[in-house]
């Protein structure tokens, strides 16, 4: 089960020796306008093969944080990079290319195509390599891909709802559905935007034990935002806290105190 | 009865002072407006006598198989300007309206000149465009079909570009987070969210295709609009009847078709 993901294995041991980390932040601003300021200088450094979870308040900027690390958001300041590349303004179309190819997201809603086969809304995955026309519905797609996207749906259980329309499955269902999405593409990175949030506690459970164990037998870096401090102290190496826009902790999972939670929750 | 704690609000809050009087000028345009365009009891009691003595020379409708063949070819031309028309219309649609849709365009803010084009084709009345193409390709069905294709993509360029930016953003934000281009997030997330409201679009342009397409040959542009023309320039006021009847006949079979097609869907 997921051959195809033991290929990037030699990949993530090579950045791993490499001296430069996976994600490297200095400094990092994010404005919308000049008022609304929602990252004022952050530093933050990932290692490949890091689980890392990222904490703090609604409006802390956690969401802008990851969207602005595959450059979905444009950065305003600092500098930015990934993978060794710089992201922002001064990346090209290709950098930024390269940069997604390597990175998988899985975002708080599922952003299924409600209308498509949980097969084809895997295989959209593959949007953006060459070729990426033929991803738009499983009928069109190459059969490697398709192999590839069955593998990515064994790997999160959900091979036989193949051929089902994705908005017939349950909510955890087609959470599924998107890590499987973000896998087939063979990401060193993995990046999850509130992943449980709109799950069940059980449910949401389950997806972080998925994500945990995919991320460990595949050696992906994964790098997610939550709410909910069990997961982000069970399932990371580091908790790296947000407060106004900038970081106010970055520690081993095991050394966060209820205290410092409460000191990035309260006021 | 226990005592509130709060009063009751007044029964116009809310209605200001300038709403009242933009309320009264809108009374005023029309009442004034009326003085020149209503018709006056007098003119409707001199027109009935006028239209009861149309409508008997018009009864009974004429039923010569002969006339009666020559109409039912007509109306399989008009058919034909209809569907022809505004299945070019509808495919052509979806490119321009991708374009003209703010947010999902390749060309960015440059969208809004797609917009006011997809507008202006829109503004132009059908019989405008129906004038435009027999002056310049001549008489016929084919200037109607012509027609047809401009005024369906002014109607669903725009139903299909507000469409396009009404659809899900977080799919489309899942995908463009994995690299995917603006034509792959086209066809891969918004054209499957946006389906049945396309379906529904281009059979509601089907149907004013066909209403269209009757009245089009009034300015010789093909179709059984031409054989009214010809029966009220001659007189012919039972065959005027006759075809009156036959539009009526095409135009209700459409609407009930397209109803049971959208009930299928919805």
């Amino acid at each position: 089960m997921l051959d195809h993901l033991t290929d990037i294995r030699p990949a993530a041991a090579d950045a791993r020796a490499r001296p430069e980390p996976l994600i490297e932040a200095r400094g990092l601003c994010k404005a919308y306008s000049r008022r609304a300021v929602v990252l004022d200088g952050v530093d933050l450094r990932i290692e490949a093969g890091e689980r890392v979870a990222l904490i703090g308040s609604n409006g802390s900027g956690k969401s802008t944080l990851l969207k602005c690390l595959i450059g979905l958001h444009p950065i305003t300041g600092g500098d930015l990079t990934c993978f060794g590349e710089p992201v922002g303004p001064q990346a090209s179309r290709a950098q930024r290319l390269r940069m997604r190819r390597q990175t998988g997201f899985v975002f708080q809603k599922h952003c299924l195509v409600r209308r498509r086969s949980v097969l084809s809304n895997v295989i959209h995955g593959l949007f953006g390599e060459p070729g990426s026309w033929r991803a738009f519905c499983h009928s069109l797609a190459p059969e490697d891909w398709r192999g590839r996207a069955m593998e990515a749906l064994e790997a999160v259980n959900l091979a036989d709802k193949a051929m089902l329309r994705a908005d017939t499955l349950s909510g955890g269902q087609q959470q599924r559905v998107a890590v499987a999405r973000a896998l087939v593409r063979k990401p060193r990175l993995l990046i999850a935007d509130e992943p449980a949030a709109s799950l069940d506690p059980v449910s949401g459970r389950n997806v972080m034990e998925l994500f945990a164990t995919l991320c460990r037998e595949h050696d992906i870096t994964l790098l997610y935002t939550s709410h909910d401090m069990a997961h982000a102290t069970d399932y990371a190496d580091r908790v790296v806290a947000l407060k106004g826009g900038r970081v106010h902790f970055d520690r081993p999972a095991g050394k966060v105190s209820r205290a410092n939670l409460h000191d990035v929750f309260d006021g | 009865m226990a005592e509130r704690g709060f009063p009751q609000p007044g029964r116009f809050e809310g209605f200001s002072a300038l709403n009242f009087a933009l309320l009264v000028a809108l009374g005023a345009v029309i009442i004034a407006s009326m003085g020149k365009v209503a018709p006056s009891p007098q003119q409707l009691a001199e027109g009935v006598p006028g239209m009861a003595d149309l409508v008997g020379r018009m009864l009974p409708p004429n039923t010569e198989p002969a006339f009666l063949a020559r109409i039912g070819m007509r109306i399989l031309e008009t058919f034909q300007i209809a569907l022809v028309g505004a299945a070019i219309g509808i495919v052509l649609s979806l490119p321009i309206a991708w374009c003209a849709a703010r947010g999902v365009s390749p060309f960015g803010r440059g969208s809004f000149l797609v917009k006011a084009f997809v507008s202006f084709l829109r503004t132009v009345p059908d019989l405008v465009w129906a004038l435009l193409f027999v002056a310049s390709i001549g008489l016929g069905a084919v200037a109607g079909t012509m027609t047809i294709v401009v005024d369906t993509i002014g109607f669903c360029g725009r139903f299909f570009a507000e469409a396009m930016e009404d659809a899900e953003k977080e799919p489309q934000e899942a995908l463009s987070a994995i690299g995917a281009g603006k034509g792959s997030i086209l066809v891969g997330a918004i054209l499957p969210d946006i389906m049945p409201s396309l379906i529904n679009s281009s059979l509601f342009a089907l149907e004013k295709a066909v209403r269209s397409s009757v009245v089009l040959g009034l300015v010789g542009a093909g179709g059984i609009g031409q054989e009214l023309k010809v029966a009220f320039d001659l007189f012919q006021y039972r065959n005027a009847s006759m075809i009156i009847l036959a539009i009526f006949l095409i135009v209700l079979v459409m609407e009930v078709c397209t109803d049971k097609l959208r009930a299928r869907i919805q």
